[in-house]
């Protein structure tokens, strides 16, 4: 695979190597002189000085024969614009972005720039996965399709403690895809009984979350 | 008309100063508080007096551009110093808020030249003095004093 990534910060320069240890192709291209010289003594040819936004840049670094397009420069408009033109232009199938704002996703969103990934972003949620209110965590939503995938922590005394799946009284357009027990996780069968201290991951409806988190909360949690 | 003009350097500032003087309602963005003065120089009452409104903020901003009143406006002109911002404005502009007529700075020729085939209003003034120069080299054109 041919990677073309814009930006050698830490993000870029570390990626970069990974996928060179996997034996990809690689190009960075880092608009910063000193930032370049610094980098080009470990990735020496793999890494090329330039403004990866400028069309003939990143024609020089091979952009019209590049699997992937990574743009993890430190501005955000930068990064939409390379994946923008990167796809539209140059008729690249895979594009990675990195959003630094998590204020500017809605910008990525609605120029069609997919994946966006903020570092801030992961970060919070895994905050809220360490601290979670209720309980409850976001783990996936898939907007177009309108699904969520979240995880809900069984409260003591809560109406699902020592029920069965089936017998949950679940509303339609919910689903409990594993139950994880003991370190472990399983996918359960109509018959597999929900305990006080399991983790379930259900796969909702957007707009169900009050309805199915109300059968998980422990008696105190609910009060 | 309402007029949002993003980023208050020279273009910028001379944009929205005829424009208010033309009677138009002028709303300018800019994230340097001290920019103004651009606006206030050479008049004989401030910026505001004459009834133009300034907004201190970043250009990609959703609540700044919404304070500068980018959901009411006719015509939006993206004239900060980053072309990539810029271009980024003014998509957001066109695309989310459906301003009727926007207007972009790039002084890139080629991203200029692309981002106008793809259906944006783009200015390259690096181009058209390239344009004018060549023109002017060849003979074709002849300015006296200061042309454009």
């Amino acid at each position: 695979m041919y990677a073309l990534i814009v930006g050698a910060g830490k993000v870029g320069w570390n990626l970069a190597r990974e996928l060179l240890d996997k034996d990809h192709e690689v190009t960075v291209v880092e608009a910063s002189r000193r930032r370049y010289e610094t980098v080009e003594e470990e990735l020496e040819h793999a890494i090329q000085y330039g403004d990866g936004t400028e069309l003939w840049v990143l024609e020089r670094a091979g952009i019209e024969r590049a699997d992937l397009v990574v743009a993890v420069t430190g501005d955000d408009e930068d990064n939409i614009l390379i994946c923008q033109m990167a796809t539209e232009k140059y008729g690249v199938d895979r594009v990675v972005a990195r959003c630094n704002n998590p204020r500017n996703l809605q910008h990525f969103e609605l120029l069609g720039i997919k994946p966006a990934v903020s570092a801030t972003d992961l970060i919070l949620r895994l905050i809220e996965h360490e601290v979670p209110k209720y309980g409850l965590v976001h783990l996936l939503d898939l907007k177009e399709e309108r699904l969520e995938i979240i995880e809900m922590e069984v409260g003591e005394g809560s109406p699902a403690d020592g029920v069965s799946v089936a017998d949950l009284g679940l509303p339609d357009g919910s689903l409990v895809i594993s139950i994880l027990r003991d370190g472990g996780g399983f996918v359960p069968a109509g018959d597999s009984v929900v305990r006080a201290g399991d983790e379930v991951l259900l796969v909702l409806d957007i707009g169900l979350e009050d309805a199915v988190t109300g059968r998980f909360l422990g008696r105190s949690e609910a009060a | 008309m309402y007029v949002l003009i993003v980023g208050c350097g020279r273009v910028g500032s001379s944009i929205a100063k005829s424009m208010l003087a033309d009677g138009h309602e002028v709303s300018v963005l800019d994230e340097n508080p001290e920019a103004i003065a651009l606006l206030n120089r050479g008049q004989d009452q401030s910026w505001e007096d004459l009834g133009g409104s300034y907004t201190v903020g970043t250009a990609l901003e959703i609540d700044a551009l919404l304070q500068a009143g980018i959901d009411r406006a006719d015509a939006f002109v993206a004239s900060t110093d980053g072309d990539n911002t810029n271009l980024v404005i003014a998509q957001i502009a066109q695309r989310r808020f459906e301003v009727e007529r926007v207007v972009v700075r790039v002084l890139d020729p080629g991203r200029a030249k692309w981002y106008a085939e793809q259906g944006l209003q783009t200015i390259c003034p690096t181009q058209t003095a390239i344009e004018l120069l060549e023109a002017a080299v060849r003979g074709q054109i002849r300015f006296e004093g200061v042309a454009g």
